[in-house]
């Protein structure tokens, strides 16, 4: 029995990370969603769509990892989360730039806007 | 010229590190086929060259990463509560931080991180000014953006700090008399 398999009732503690892991994945995804729903206009549901799966992805590849440490297996999640964040920012800067350009946002929301007068 | 070689070898072994860490073996098969493509992909699509600055410093370059992570995880759990949690009423804000660098590199790794971070998206870049337009969620009121840029200025600082050229290194030191009284406040 190695170090990683010792628990209670059968249930090791890498089973207790991918459990966690896989939970907090599945939680972004749903907060995600409901900020989809619920977030008034673009550049808020932005936010929503883009931000809580950089969390989401890390756990899940993280969780991939744990259940299948191999040299392969790591070295693409580290590949995944690497390009996701690369990327991922990017899209949201063009959509979000978009949005503002074409004023599809709600000024009535905005504590201050010291980008006026500058695009 | 050495900086340029370097300048032009970075992405490019960058290429062929991608194609191994794909494959997620080091056999010759790979690393030929990587060279290959990385060339290919390199003629094809011809970007101009980044200036790096020539500097880094690991130990940093490792703060900032950790830092990141944690800046991800707390600022997820925030927005998801936003999200999920009741009594959602939606006040933003679009705020502009200038920036003390004067690398493209290092003001794109600052909007890059910044955008990452939950709660904060770079709506626009100002390259002349070294501005980042930001927009950011859940903004109460007027009294929160000086911390809010703070924060932005202290990723900057990370970067700087882990890959910034000497002349970053000494506008984030002249710029610090100011920062340092905020330091020192919070």
């Amino acid at each position: 029995m190695s170090a990683l398999e010792w628990g209670f009732d059968g249930i090791g503690v890498r089973d207790v990370v991918t459990g966690v892991l896989v939970l907090v994945s599945a939680l972004m995804c749903f907060a995600a969603g409901v900020g989809l729903l619920r977030f008034p206009d673009v550049l808020s549901r932005l936010h929503a769509a883009t931000k809580p799966q950089i969390l989401g992805v890390i756990a899940i590849v993280a969780d991939v990892a744990v259940s299948n440490p191999s040299l392969a297996t790591i070295t693409l999640a580290v590949a995944i989360v690497f390009f996701q964040s690369l990327t991922a920012p990017v899209s949201a800067h063009m959509v979000g730039r978009a949005a503002y350009r074409t004023g599809h946002f709600r000024t009535d929301i905005l504590v201050t806007d010291e980008f006026r007068g500058h695009d | 010229m050495i900086a340029r070689i370097v300048s032009g070898l970075v992405p490019f072994l960058g290429l062929v590190l991608i194609w191994v860490l794909i494959w997620g073996q080091v056999t010759w098969l790979a690393l030929v086929t990587g060279v290959a493509l990385a060339l290919l992909v390199s003629a094809t699509f011809y970007l101009p060259a980044v200036r790096l600055s020539g500097r880094i410093n690991l130990w940093f370059g490792l703060l900032f990463v950790l830092r990141l992570l944690g800046d991800i995880v707390l600022a997820s759990l925030q927005i998801a509560w936003i999200a999920i949690g009741p009594g959602y009423k939606p006040s933003n804000a679009v705020i502009a931080v200038p920036l003390r660098t004067r690398s493209d590199l290092i003001m794109t790794f600052t909007a890059e991180a910044v955008s990452l971070v939950p709660g904060s998206i770079v709506l626009d870049i100002d390259r002349e000014a070294s501005t980042l337009y930001l927009h950011a969620l859940n903004v109460k009121s007027v009294e929160e953006i000086p911390a809010l840029k703070q924060k932005v200025l202290d990723t900057e600082r990370r970067l700087i700090r882990a890959a910034g050229s000497a002349d970053d290194l000494a506008r984030l030191s002249e710029g610090r008399v100011a920062a340092a009284e905020e330091e020192g406040a919070s």
